[in-house]
C-alpha cells in the first residue's frame, strides 16, 4: 500500500490550480501532483505514492551507497571472495 | 529503471549477508513494520538467506489489513446506495466485510470505481455534479497527504458532492502497543521508509529511548532491507538503541513539512480501531471540524452495523509478532487469499498472504 517508486520529472504544469508533473518511469509516463515539493524541477527524480510526489530522490545519497558498494565489491575481489554476479544471483525475485 | 535496479544487485546482497553473519552472535527478533517490506522479504527469500539466529517478525503495517471491519461494512453500505459513485484504491475491493466485499457491491450493480490517486475521485465529483462521490480514505501517514489534498481540492473547487470515509492509521502508536505488551518479542524495528519520508523520524526517537529498542528507517528493495537488518543487528550486538536512517535517498529527519502541514489542516488525531488488534488511542486520523462537511459517515445515514469476525483467525497475534502465519490452523485451508478469513490474508501485503504466495502451503 505504501509502495512508492522513483520517476524522473519531464514536465511541470498546472491543473485545477494544483502544480502537477509528468514523470518518466523507465519509459512509462504518469502524472503526479507536485504540491508537496515546491522546489522540484524538471530532471529531478521524485518518489511518488498515490499520485503525489512525496520526496525528491537525493541523488547524492544514492551515489554514496553506490560508492560504498563498489568498494565492498573491489575488496571482496581482492580477498578472492567469489561473487556470483548475474549468472548465479544470490537473490532473485521468485517471479 | 534508474534508482531501482541498483538496489537489487546480487553481489552486494551477498556481501551484506556476509557482514550480517559476521555481526550476529546471539538470537535476535526484528520486526519489519511495513507490509511492502514483508512482501519484499518473502518475494526475495530474505528470511531464508539471513542467519537462523535472526527471526523476522511481520508488523501491522498493512493499512488495508488493519482497516476495521466496521469501516468496511460502512463502505459497503454506502457504496450500494443509489446515486453514489464509490471510489477506492484497488486493494480495498476484495477485503471481506461481515457479509460481502466491495466487488460484490459492484457485481450487484453498485457504481464502485478504482482510482489511483484521490484526485481522480475529486475529478469524478466535478464531472458528475448530480451524483455523490464517496472516497474510501485509508492508509498510513504515507497516503494521508494525498487523501487530505482531495478534501482541500474539493473545497477549493466548491464541490458539495464529494466526501470521504476516513479510516487513517498512524504507525508510532501501534509500535508502542507492541512494545508495551507483556508478550512483546520485538527487539528491533525496521521502520517504514515511506511513512518516514512524509513524517520524518524524530517521533521515533522517544520510542527507541523509552523501550531501549533500535529503530532503523528502511527502504523496500532487497539491498535496503539487508542493510537495515545489518544496522539493527549491529546496534543490538553493541547494546545501542538509536534511530538510524538506512533510506537516506528519500528520508530526512524532519520529513516532508508541506505534506505534514496539509495533514494537520484537514485531519486531526483520533482513537482508531485496528482490525485484529483493537482500539489504540490517538492512532488514527479523522476530519478536522472545519472539514466535517466532507465526512461521508455523517452525510450518509448508515444503520448500526453489527460486525462478525471469524473466531479461528489469529491475525491479531500475527500482527504483533507473537505468531507466524503457518501457526494458524486455518492458514492455507479455510483461509486463502481467495477466501480470506482475517486481516493478514486480505491484502497482498498482509503477512499471511505473502507467506501463502511465496512460501506455498505448509508442509
Amino acid at each position: 500500500m505504501c509502495l512508492a517508486i522513483p520517476g524522473r520529472v519531464v514536465e511541470v504544469y498546472e491543473e485545477a490550480g494544483l502544480p502537477m508533473g509528468r514523470l518518466d518511469y523507465g519509459g512509462v509516463i504518469h502524472q503526479a501532483c507536485l504540491a508537496y515539493l515546491p522546489e522540484i524541477k524538471v530532471g529531478d527524480y521524485a518518489i511518488v505514492h498515490a499520485g503525489f510526489a512525496i520526496s525528491i530522490l537525493n541523488e547524492e545519497e544514492a551515489q554514496k551507497s553506490f560508492e560504498i558498494w563498489a568498494e565492498m565489491i573491489s575488496k571482496a575481489d581482492e580477498a578472492g571472495i567469489p561473487l556470483t554476479g548475474e549468472s548465479q544471483p544470490a537473490i532473485e525475485p521468485s517471479e | 529503471m534508474k534508482y531501482l535496479e541498483e538496489f537489487r544487485d546480487p553481489d552486494v546482497a551477498r556481501l551484506y549477508l556476509e557482514q550480517i553473519e559476521a555481526a550476529v552472535t546471539r538470537p535476535w527478533k526484528i520486526m519489519e513494520v511495513c507490509g511492502g517490506q514483508t512482501h519484499a522479504i518473502m518475494q526475495y527469500g530474505i528470511q531464508e538467506l539471513i542467519p537462523d539466529m535472526i527471526t523476522l517478525l511481520h508488523g501491522p503495517g498493512c493499512p488495508v489489513c488493519v482497516t476495521p471491519l466496521e469501516q468496511i461494512d460502512k463502505a459497503i453500505a454506502i457504496a450500494g446506495q443509489p446515486g453514489v459513485i464509490f471510489a477506492s484504491f484497488g486493494d480495498m475491493l476484495r477485503v471481506p466485510g461481515s457479509e460481502k466485499d466491495l466487488f460484490a457491491v459492484k457485481a450487484e450493480g453498485g457504481d464502485v470505481r478504482v482510482v489511483y490517486s484521490p484526485l481522480d475521485a475529486v475529478r469524478l465529483a466535478a464531472d458528475n455534479p448530480d451524483r455523490e462521490v464517496v472516497f474510501f480514505a485509508i492508509g498510513f501517514e504515507t497516503t494521508a497527504p494525498a487523501n487530505a489534498m482531495a478534501v482541500k481540492q474539493a473545497a477549493a473547487l466548491g464541490l458539495t458532492n464529494f466526501s470521504e470515509i476516513v479510516s487513517h492509521v498512524l504507525v508510532p502508536p501501534a509500535l508502542e502497543v507492541i512494545l508495551a505488551s507483556p508478550e512483546n518479542q520485538v527487539q528491533g524495528f525496521l521502520a517504514a521508509g515511506h511513512v518516514c519520508t512524509v513524517m520524518g523520524y524524530h517521533e521515533y526517537e522517544p520510542i527507541a529511548a523509552r523501550y531501549s529498542v533500535p529503530i532503523v528507517v528502511t527502504g523496500f528493495e532487497p539491498l535496503d532491507i539487508l542493510e537495515g537488518i545489518l544496522l539493527a543487528i549491529r546496534q543490538l550486538e553493541e547494546g545501542r538503541h538509536e534511530v538510524e536512517n538506512q533510506y537516506r535517498r528519500s528520508v530526512r529527519r524532519t520529513g516532508n513539512e508541506p505534506a505534514q502541514a496539509m495533514i494537520g489542516e484537514v485531519y486531526r488525531v483520533v482513537p482508531r480501531q485496528w482490525r485484529g488488534i483493537g482500539e489504540i488511542p490517538d492512532s488514527g486520523l479523522g476530519l478536522q471540524p472545519a472539514y466535517a462537511a466532507y465526512d461521508a459517515e455523517t452525510r450518509f445515514k448508515v444503520d448500526t452495523i453489527r460486525t462478525r469476525e471469524p473466531e479461528v483467525c489469529i491475525s491479531g497475534e500475527v500482527l504483533q509478532g507473537w505468531k507466524k502465519p503457518p501457526d494458524c490452523p486455518a492458514f492455507g485451508g479455510d483461509c486463502t487469499p481467495e477466501t480470506p478469513l482475517g486481516a493478514t490474508m486480505v491484502s497482498a501485503e498482509g503477512a499471511c498472504a505473502a507467506y501463502y504466495r511465496y512460501q506455498g502451503m505448509p508442509t
